[in-house]
């Protein structure tokens, strides 16, 4: 009986695909398991919901609007001397603003501006510190004692930021660079920039005890590729769960910052956060001015909180079955 | 205890000076300058250049830092550009509105967020905890500005219920002694001050409590539902000790820990929210006067209020580690 059989070896491909597929099955990867336990919560279906919904809102939204958000089509009709504004109607559904804009023309268009500062902020924000924290958290916990010195200095450096209130702080950029919409994100971003080091460098400290650390340093392997290969990619789950939940806070933070005056000046790009500051001081005729554009942040931020706190839970190794 | 105590505060020396590096060379980078506040936009360069030598603006910027910092050993801060005051003095009156505000603040979020958050953690999964775990995310994800304008709409403009502007109604007289008009009024025995500064802290303390009060339900219930599934908690109640006991000696005593270090974070937070909520609430705090600052570029006024409040935030850190030793006995300070 020969190997070779023709019959034999087709029968060894299919018990070698059938083995590979078992494989599939039961060696999941971490992400692979996140992901299913993120399909049966409640709280990330919501979430990821409301969040597809404000992306496609915010890449169709200037499409669907039925006006231009800066065309003053309805100027004659308004006058803020006697608080005359009309109000919802089959033209403009949510009414015309101080200017005689249609409304909800700027809500729709308003939607990408929102998710462009909250996406950018928590870009820089996760770039700049988890490079900081790669590098303080390898110094850390891998590098002995002239690494210890680098992480000392670099942590240094984040208290300070740290040390700062962060309005206080996102304030002083803001005014440092003059109003604009890549102000806003800027300032919103680095507020957010040590939160992220402290994070990924305490995570990686705790990963650098970790048994397969040992191992890979008794291999002889190289300390920066045993910080690049094993120790950054098991401590970013709790770097993702904070993007996340930043995405929430930047938006709402890039409000704040309208609300003080600093945000973006320009009419043509409407942005919730300046409707809504801009809204105050019709507060008394108007107050829906302001629940609109607020309703937007607020769900917005929900949907993205909603997803962020699902995902912790999904990583989370004392609820994993 | 008190090495400790000491080596802590060491260690702030180096980060505080070199924040006050950064902030002075920030500060001056700021566009306008305060020659430009105080005379306007259309100035003449005679007149500018005459502030800014006045004003010491015209020296090499590490000459104007020593002279800054050799004042500062003397707890000098200097005059405020924006109203021409000493900055201690500035900080001395408004101290006191801010301090009022995240007091009350903090009584808000801590007298209903760990009794909450306990209460949901002991109803596991049922409506209680499903709603405060719900309200608690909902109040993370609404501006504070915001809420502060949606309880000044509904409160009191529409239902006329609470007051909506300044510290106290205009016309009360008050003695000043420490300028904590609620303090100062018990002292005093005024106890109409007392009420009326209270009525008036309610709306902004809820609007600035939001966030803590969130974060405090959530980490109390999450750290609570550990502790209830420990060992030692079946122990005590198998041994046969009084509900009571064991929620009190062996719950909550575990529990608190990580609740007390989130406190002592949220408390230095809390200055972003005062910023904002004083500025709604016209209430002539630390918060109202920095963000006039930054508008007026109050260089001594803005370095000084900044500085004093890194200092306070660290302190209030300290305060907590320290407190982490008297909570957990385990803990003990090096």
């Amino acid at each position: 009986m020969s190997l070779a059989a023709p019959g034999r070896k087709a029968d060894k491909i299919d018990r070698l695909a059938e083995l590979a597929a078992l494989e599939d099955e039961t060696g999941r990867s971490l992400w692979q398991e996140t992901f299913a336990r993120l399909r049966h919560n409640p709280m990330a279906i919501i979430g990821g919901v409301i969040v597809t919904l404000f992306v496609l809102l915010s890449v169709i939204g200037p499409l669907l609007a039925p006006y231009s958000p800066t065309a003053q089509t309805w100027r004659e009709e308004t006058s803020i001397a006697q608080g005359l504004f009309p109000g919802p109607r089959a033209e403009n559904l949510l009414g015309v603003d101080q200017l005689g804009r249609d409304f909800f023309s700027r809500m729709l268009i308003g939607a990408r501006q929102s998710l462009l500062v909250g996406v950018v902020a928590t870009l820089l924000g996760f770039a700049v510190g988890t490079l900081l924290g790669a590098v303080s958290g390898a110094a850390a916990g891998l590098g002995g004692h002239r690494g210890r010195w680098l992480d000392n200095t670099l942590m240094r450096c984040t208290d300070m930021l740290l040390a700062l209130p962060s309005l206080l702080l996102a304030i002083s950029v803001a005014a440092l660079l003059g109003r604009s919409l890549v102000t806003v994100m800027i300032a919103v971003g680095v507020v957010q920039i040590p939160i992220f080091a402290r994070l990924l460098r305490g995570s990686m400290i705790a990963q650098a005890n970790g048994d397969y650390v040992l191992a890979a340093r008794s291999l002889g392997v190289r300390r920066w590729r045993i910080a690049a290969n094993h120790v950054i990619p098991n401590s970013l789950g709790p770097v993702i769960v904070q993007a996340t939940l930043t995405l929430a806070t930047a938006i709402i933070e890039a409000a704040a910052l309208s609300y003080l005056g600093l945000g973006n000046p320009d009419p043509s790009t409407p942005e919730w956060g300046v409707m809504l500051a801009d809204a105050q001081v019709f507060l008394d005729v108007r107050p829906e001015w302001a629940f609109y554009p607020a309703a937007g942040i607020i769900i917005t931020a929900l949907g993205f909180t909603l997803l962020g706190e699902a995902l912790r839970e999904a990583l989370d190794p004392k609820l994993r079955k | 205890m008190f090495r400790f105590i000491v080596r802590r505060l060491l260690q702030l020396v180096p980060s505080l000076l070199g924040l006050s590096v950064l902030l002075f060379i920030w500060l001056r980078r700021l566009p306008g300058g305060p020659e430009r506040a105080l005379l306007g936009e259309r100035a003449t360069p005679e007149k500018v250049a005459q502030i800014r030598a006045m004003l010491g603006l015209d020296q090499p910027i590490y000459i104007q830092y020593g002279k800054f910092m050799r004042r500062l050993l003397e707890l000098d801060f200097g005059n405020s550009i924006q109203t021409g005051r000493p900055v201690s003095d500035e900080f001395v009156e408004r101290f006191p509105a801010t301090i009022e505000l995240t007091i009350v603040a903090m009584i808000i979020a801590i007298g209903v967020g760990i009794p909450l958050g306990f209460l949901a953690a002991r109803r596991h999964g049922r409506l209680l905890d499903t709603a405060s775990v719900g309200a608690s995310i909902l109040g993370i994800c609404i501006p504070v500005f915001f809420l502060a304008y949606l309880l000044k709409f509904v409160f009191a403009l529409n239902l006329h219920l609470l007051p909506t502007q300044g510290r106290l109604t205009s016309g009360l007289q008050r003695t000043d002694v420490t300028g904590f008009y609620v303090l100062d009024g018990m002292m005093t025995r005024e106890w109409d001050v007392v009420a009326d500064a209270l009525l008036h802290l309610i709306l902004p303390g809820l609007a600035l409590a939001s966030i803590p009060l969130a974060i405090i339900v959530r980490m109390t219930r999450a750290s609570v539902l550990e502790v209830l599934s420990e060992d030692y908690v079946r122990t005590a109640e198998a041994k046969g000790l009084t509900e009571k006991v064991v929620k009190r000696r062996h719950i909550l005593r575990n529990a608190l820990l990580p609740v007390v270090t989130a406190i002592g974070l949220l408390t230095g937070g809390l200055l972003s929210g005062a910023v904002l909520t004083e500025s709604v609430f016209a209430l002539n705090g630390v918060g109202s006067f920095i963000k006039d600052a930054i508008f007026y570029s109050d260089y001594p006024g803005l370095m000084g209020f900044v500085l004093i409040f890194a200092i306070v935030y660290v302190m209030v850190n300290l305060v907590v580690d320290l407190s982490y030793s008297v909570i957990d006995p385990r803990v003990r300070v090096r």
